[in-house]
């Protein structure tokens, strides 16, 4: 019987079996961030411990980074502080900081793999959920909490149990307009919000063969919002050809070795699975939430589901839904009118999401409704440099959209870019959860980066493809 | 030194109904800019708590009748979201202090960081957490204890058997939750993982 990537990653990387019974598990990348890193070298120094690997550990600054000028000391000073205590932890530990002043920050998510950091075979760890991005290449890529960051920091190892994994297939062919976050949304309304818990997903089939490394990024971030702590697509020459030339990729002879090595890791043909799900990519439509989890979700052209159709567990959360939403069963979701649009995000805030959207608006005389306010937020400093060479910059001003600097921006209230009061925003980020965008009775409604351009023309949600005559 | 050990631990206990609480929900993102978890606790479900006042409703952890609480008890798929630990430092440090939490299933990553912490996180099947829940809403002083050796948690007269994985329970009860020793009492063999794998020595 064959292996699967997750359990040939697993054994690498295994270190000792623990007394509690867990594994004792080697990590291979350790990224971190402001926010939940300052109480783990805290507690490190409360130790009296070091840094034990510190060349396998990186850092970034993203989520409290503001989009307009990062210009420091930054306004806000709690922000600043943060700032000031990363500068301080990566200084006297000697860590690589891809720092705002180098033009090297971003969402940790987007940085990783853009430096070449995020490689296949590898373990990968952040105090960050969607730490699950990173499995795209092959990697086995989980967030973690304050106190395993300090155990990383201190020992380079995390105290893990072994994952069931369970195989998703997408088969076919996407139609045209229906994109890898419909795919993820999809999946997750398929299998709930929880449905991954206790799993590894490993993502397959024809869609994720033609996928680009982006738009397995997309779906591989998103397998926590379905419960599962990672999700992986096996490395193919896609992955390679992505990672060729990047700064921390190998290069030169090393080159032909690593790709080998990372040929190993791939799941053998014959790898049993803990379960097979399979979709047909024709079945998938674009795809929008409209409640207060992400697997709340509808077909661009349906109605908003009746609690009494739904499963006992989710009645009541649906019905809370209704309520926070301000939404009916039976209404569609055409037609909802929003206030902000937000295309950004560790989801879909990559070049190509990006690329895509300026190609679909471009030359086409279209505006931002006048009573919208629309986003464009790179995930990094280096993508943006990209998209301003590109021209993409200019094509998103003329039709109305603010161009912004680098950074988290509105997927999360820490940083100035918040919802007001109750306004309703569409948007490429990850959690539609309450709260989520800033405001505490804002509403979030989750979709691909061409159905927020689309919303934020017509000022309401409507179907891309029609919009943009996408055929 | 307190003792680490968390073998039985008593209430008085607090509901907390409904599925899929997320992390932004039990500690909303503004109150992550700051570099320590102290006073996190009184920000506890802060969102939660102000617009049920508005809509003339009390949350448990504003309701004075549970002020003393210790024990959570919570149903499906709770703590889901993002890896903060700051949502179980939250917890941990509202009010009295919660110890341990009981609910019908929780998230993966939450679950790991409350191990962490020393908060033993055990399920209940629903109707037992429905049955707990309404007991302590009809009686707040009810004794409630948590026998995590036992795996039973006694609420006045009625005994709920538990559930937790026995790796992180006996962590728990036999006080080795606190991970980062046994971890760096195998350097040696962490090493040696490390040279063993082809892409920390640049695929030489
Ligand atoms: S973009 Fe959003 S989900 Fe991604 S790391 Fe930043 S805050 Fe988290």
């Amino acid at each position: 019987m064959g292996k699967s990537l997750y359990e040939k990653v697993f054994e690498r990387h295994t270190v000792a079996l623990l007394p509690s019974g867990q594994v004792q598990l080697f990590m291979g990348l350790h990224l971190i961030h402001e926010v939940t890193s300052p109480q783990a070298f805290s507690m490190l120094d409360e130790l009296g411990l070091k840094v034990a690997f510190p060349a396998r550990t990186f850092a970034t600054v993203d989520h409290i980074v503001p989009t307009t000028s990062q210009l420091r000391p930054l306004q806000d000073s709690l922000a600043e502080q943060m700032m000031v205590h990363l500068e301080g932890n990566v200084g006297r530990h000697g860590i690589r900081f891809f720092s705002p002043d180098k033009g090297e920050q971003g969402i940790v998510h987007v940085v990783g793999p853009e430096q070449g950091l995020t490689q296949p075979g590898m373990t990968i760890c952040c105090g960050d959920s969607h730490t699950s991005t990173h499995g795209a290449f092959g990697a086995i890529a989980f967030g973690i909490g304050t106190s395993q960051v300090r155990d990383v920091l201190a020992t380079q190892t995390l105290a893990m149990n072994r994952l069931k994994v369970r195989r998703i297939e997408v088969n076919g062919k996407l139609r045209p307009g229906v994109y890898a976050k419909d795919v993820a949304l999809y999946v997750i309304n398929r299998l709930g919000v929880n449905g991954g818990v206790g799993y590894a997903y490993e993502y397959a089939g024809e869609v994720f063969d033609n996928f680009s490394m982006d738009e397995r990024m997309t779906v591989c971030n998103m397998s926590i919002e379905g419960g599962a702590r990672c999700g992986y697509v096996n490395p193919d020459q896609t992955t390679y050809q992505y990672l060729k030339g990047r700064p921390f990729a190998p290069s030169g002879d090393a080159w032909a070795k690593a790709v080998a090595d990372w040929d190993s890791m791939k799941s053998d043909s014959d790898a049993a699975f803990d379960d097979v799900v399979r979709y047909d990519a024709a079945d998938i439509e674009p795809m929008v939430t409209w409640g207060i989890h992400p697997g709340q979700s509808l077909a661009v052209g349906d109605k908003i589901p009746a609690a009494v159709d739904a499963i006992a567990d989710e009645r009541e959360s649906m019905t809370e839904a209704y309520r926070y939403m301000s939404f009916e069963p039976g209404q569609p979701i055409n037609g909802t009118r929003i206030d902000v649009a937000f295309i950004g995000s560790c989801t879909n805030g990559r070049l190509s999401d990006f690329a895509e959207v300026a190609r679909l608006i471009q030359g086409k005389n279209l505006k931002v409704a006048s009573h919208v306010r629309a986003l464009v937020v790179p995930g990094s400093q280096s993508m943006r440099e990209e998209m301003i060479a590109l021209g993409l910059d200019k094509i998103f001003a003329t039709a109305g959209f603010e161009f912004r600097e680098a950074g988290c921006s509105m997927c999360l209230a820490m940083n100035p870019d918040k919802l007001q009061g109750r306004q309703v925003c569409a948007s490429s980020s990850n959690r539609n959860f309450k709260g989520r965008q800033g405001s505490p009775t804002g509403r979030t409604l989750l979709m691909s980066p061409a159905m927020v351009a689309a919303a934020a023309i017509k000022g309401e949600v409507t179907d891309a493809r029609r919009l943009f005559g996408i055929a | 030194m307190q003792d680490s050990r968390r073998e039985t631990l008593f209430g008085p206990g607090v509901p907390l109904r409904g599925n899929d609480i997320d992390t932004d929900r039990i500690i909303p993102a503004r109150f992550l800019r700051t570099v320590t978890f102290d006073g996190l606790g009184d920000h506890a479900f802060e969102d939660d708590r102000l617009q049920l006042k508005e809509q003339g409703k009390v949350h448990p952890f504003d309701d004075p009748r549970f002020a003393d609480g210790t024990i959570l008890f919570v149903n499906k798929n709770f703590g889901c979201g993002s890896s903060r630990e700051h949502a179980p430092q939250a917890i941990k440090r509202w009010g009295k202090c919660i110890t341990a939490i009981v609910g019908e299933s929780f998230a993966e990553i939450f679950f790991g960081n409350c191990v962490s912490l020393g908060v033993p996180c055990v399920t209940v099947d629903a109707v037992s957490a429905d049955a707990i829940q309404s007991a302590i809403e009809a009686d707040p002083n009810v004794a409630v204890k948590l026998d995590l050796r036992g795996k039973a948690v006694h609420v006045g007269v009625n005994r709920y058997p538990v559930e937790m994985g026995e790796g992180p329970r006996q962590q728990l009860v036999e006080g080795r939750w606190d991970t980062t020793g046994e971890l760096l009492a195998n350097m040696p063999k962490i090493r040696e993982t490390a040279n063993r794998l082809k892409y920390v020595s640049g695929y030489k």
